[in-house]
């Protein structure tokens, strides 16, 4: 088929990359191992990051400029640049499309300030930001009849050599979770946009159970390069028995943080790194620690924190008007991830990547808040244009449905794993091990022991599997092949944070608290874990 | 504790757990005890939608229902069943395209004030969960019924001042669509999110008038004896 471009993945990334491709002439497939609306991106609370006006000495230079200061000399100046210029424009567009934004008594957008702005310059719809631009988003694609298809899980990224020994991809194959069939898909040009890698921390972030950087390990394994992978941002309230994240208003309101002695040990609104390190530390002493609202009062959080009074109740069952929240830190963002141009390009031809699963460059060690709804609005748009302007001039055709019985064969052979070892628990064990070994604070010997237990457990992959056989909807095989991403990512985390004799942003070692300018550089780790530096 | 889960059949699991919600205890069931348990999930923190279910015969998300000893937790009704607790979204996912729930064209300069904003700002709150349509009575009967989130997706965009082409969407919502509805209420008691589409529909019907509809089963009542009686 010509001009094909197969979107994997249906959050706000990919919905923009796909508005985008379909304008610019392409016939553009959506494809999500779930449903659009039911993304990552809904959970984005905040708000979307543009200068809409020079309001208390804002400025698109401001912008760049935290930007650049949260990322801790590790983003790419242009990157950053373009991606501030363009977010007015990026907020424009939302709005002339039917984003219900919150606004201001002179009928413009509402900004609020968050964590490392100078200036309240994050658009914002009540605590409903992501969930509203995705929703938004997802009736534009609608609108302009692109094709989405749901439930489907991501195996390849299917790849030819070219006459001069390049790589080029031409299609995907996949699961249909429905039916238990490999999928072949052609494409002429693929975007990937399928999220973040948080849940290798398993219970210990604040992420949906999505996020299991299924593009990301397909991208390396099709040949394409990642970087930066070391660089989790921690969120430092999340819930202590279920990671879910109480959002950085409860302390921007006045909330305390409190140890089990009931003393406070930390300035609240320090940017999230430094508070997480602060609580990381409280808790190695044997402190529990907590966040503490009540003096707020009943009527103020029921008006200003309905969100989080309801999630307290719900998931530690107390009330914060009288009890202190138990909280923990947890994993919340990569920064790392797909290595692309300045086209949203990949090394392999035609395979194009964006949002949290690619590495654009513009969060650098530690990621500014309200900045990755606006990335995936800024390079959504490159990275359509560029996949539909590939896939115009594309011209090769070659048949890869045979490679459909490769894959059967691949799903047979873990249906014939023995099953003896319970991989959902393996996983709880490797969230377990990163979270306290390579969390917020990490060490080379500790990693180095996790590094050699994640291989033995990478090992014993044919001794774990599904007991569930069945073809349809078998929901223990697809999250079998998620935690087998899972792992594969975890490894190139680990030797991207043992190589990184550093620390800086939210990679920080105890046995190298220093910032070292020797690695003021990407981290660029191959498939077999060859580590290099570019800048 | 014990929990009822309808798969082929009603399948009792016990479970060491207290205070817990049904996800945390679906999750333990998977992981620990029988890994065929097929459900959905994705945020656990009530925002994705993915996690809607019956329990005891009322429309929940598992993320955030309380399980209590004996419960029976169903897959959503009025859905095709792919297995278990998981449902096929795509019928009722389908009548957002049929009601052109969506912005017709993009609008340069807008200009919108807070009581502009806040006209649907509830209604923009929708999480596509389907609980409305498991307990709806009129899509029970009539599976060409647009249905309640589509009908609070048409009033979202019919109410915004950016919407240049109102009549377009309310055309749309004629046929199997806001007469149909019996006003019974259900979707508003089962909406995690506190939206009533009933209250978004009786204005909906509103809008219609405006644009010269009204109810056919009032238009036509002087008719619809059909044996020629004279009309009053």
């Amino acid at each position: 088929m010509k001009n094909r471009v197969i979107i994997i993945g249906a959050g706000g990334a990919g919905l923009v990359a796909a508005l985008n491709a379909h304008e610019n002439g392409a016939e553009v497939t959506i494809i999500t191992k779930e449903y659009p609306t039911r993304s990552q991106t809904c959970m984005a609370q905040g708000g979307i990051n543009a200068v809409l006006s020079d309001k208390e000495g804002d400025s698109v230079e401001v912008h760049v400029q935290n930007t650049l200061k949260s990322a801790n000399g590790l983003a790419d100046e242009r990157a950053v640049r373009h991606m501030c210029q363009e977010a007015p424009k990026a907020v424009t567009w939302l709005d002339s499309i039917g984003v219900p934004f919150s606004r201001t008594a002179e009928s413009g957008i509402a900004q609020r300030k968050l964590g490392g702005a100078y200036a309240p310059r994050a658009c914002y719809a009540q605590d409903y930001t992501g969930l509203k631009i995705l929703h938004t988003l997802y009736d534009r694609v609608l609108g302009a009849k692109i094709e989405i298809l749901n439930e489907r899980h991501l195996l390849e990224f299917i790849t030819e050599l070219d006459e001069s020994g390049k790589k080029y991809v031409c299609g995907v194959s996949l699961l249909n979770k429905r039916s238990g069939e490999i999928e072949i898909h052609d494409a002429s040009s693929v975007v990937v946009a399928t999220g973040g890698y948080s849940r290798v921390y398993h219970n210990y972030s604040t992420n949906s159970v999505s996020s299991s950087g299924d593009g990301v390990a397909a991208a390396l394994r099709a040949g394409a390069r990642v970087s930066d992978m070391e660089f989790v941002q921690f969120h430092p309230t999340a819930l202590k028995e279920s990671s879910i994240l109480i959002s950085e208003s409860a302390r921007g309101a006045g909330g305390h943080l409190l140890n089990s002695k009931g003393e406070r040990f930390v300035d609240e609104l320090l940017p999230r790194d430094e508070v997480s390190k602060a609580i990381h530390d409280e808790i190695a002493k044997g402190e529990e620690i907590y966040l503490d609202i009540r003096h707020l009062g009943a009527e103020f959080i029921q008006r200003e924190l309905p969100q989080e009074a309801k999630l307290a109740k719900l998931y530690e069952n107390i009330d914060p008007a009288v009890d202190l929240i138990p909280i923990k830190p947890a994993a919340h963002y990569t920064m790392g991830g797909i290595e692309v141009d300045e086209n949203s390009s990949t090394c392999v031809k035609g395979l194009f990547a964006v949002g949290e699963c690619a590495n654009h460059k513009v969060h650098g060690a530690n990621r500014l808040g309200g900045n990755s709804l606006l990335e995936l609005v800024v390079f959504g748009r490159q990275a359509g244009v560029s996949a539909a302007k590939y896939a115009d001039s594309f011209k090769k055709h070659t048949d890869i449905s045979g490679h459909k019985s490769i894959f059967e064969k691949e799903i047979d052979e873990i249906k014939r794993y023995t099953n003896k070892i319970n991989f959902y628990k393996e996983h709880e064990r490797l969230g377990e091990l990163f979270y306290k070994n390579v969390g917020i604070k990490r060490q080379k010997d500790s990693m180095l022991r996790v590094l050699e237990m994640l291989r033995e457990m990478k090992s014993t992959l044919p001794q774990m599997g599904v007991s569930d056989k069945t073809k349809e909807y078998n929901t223990n095989l697809t999250e079998f092949l998620e935690f087998k991403n899972m792992l594969q990512i975890g490894e190139l985390i680990l030797l991207s944070a043992i190589n990184r004799d550093e620390s800086r942003g939210a990679h920080f070692r105890i046995d190298a608290p220093a910032v070292d300018e020797k690695y003021r550089a990407h981290t660029i780790i191959s498939i077999d874990g060859e580590i290099s530096y570019e800048n | 504790m014990k929990i009822n889960i309808k798969r082929d059949s009603v399948v009792e699991y016990e479970v060491q757990m207290q205070d817990k919600t049904l996800l945390e205890v679906l999750n333990e069931i998977k992981s620990n005890q029988d890994p065929s348990l097929a459900y959905s999930s994705g945020c656990r923190s009530s925002v994705c939608g993915s996690c809607a279910v019956r329990v005891n015969g009322r429309e929940v998300l598992s993320c955030s229902y309380h399980v209590k000893d004996g419960d029976l937790v169903e897959p959503l009704n009025n859905t095709p069943i792919l297995r278990d607790l998981v449902v096929d979204m795509d019928k009722a996912y389908s009548f957002n395209t049929k009601a052109k729930a969506w912005q017709s064209l993009p609008v340069d300069n807008v200009s919108l004030s807070i009581d502009n904003q806040k006209i649907n700002e509830l209604q923009s709150d929708c999480i596509l969960c389907g609980s409305c349509y498991s307990v709806c009575p009129v899509y029970a009967v009539n599976s060409e019924f647009l249905g309640p989130f589509s009908l609070t997706r048409v009033w979202r965009y019919v109410s915004d001042k950016r919407e240049a082409n109102p009549k377009e969407k309310i055309d749309a919502i004629q046929a199997n669509g806001v007469w149909d509805c019996t006003l019974c209420n259900e979707c508003t008691l089962v909406c995690p999110q506190e939206i009533s589409s009933k209250a978004d529909i009786e204005k909906l019907r509103a809008k219609s008038s405006v644009f010269g509809y009204m109810d056919p089963s009032f238009s036509s009542f002087g008719s619809s004896f059909g044996d020629g009686s004279p009309i009053f």
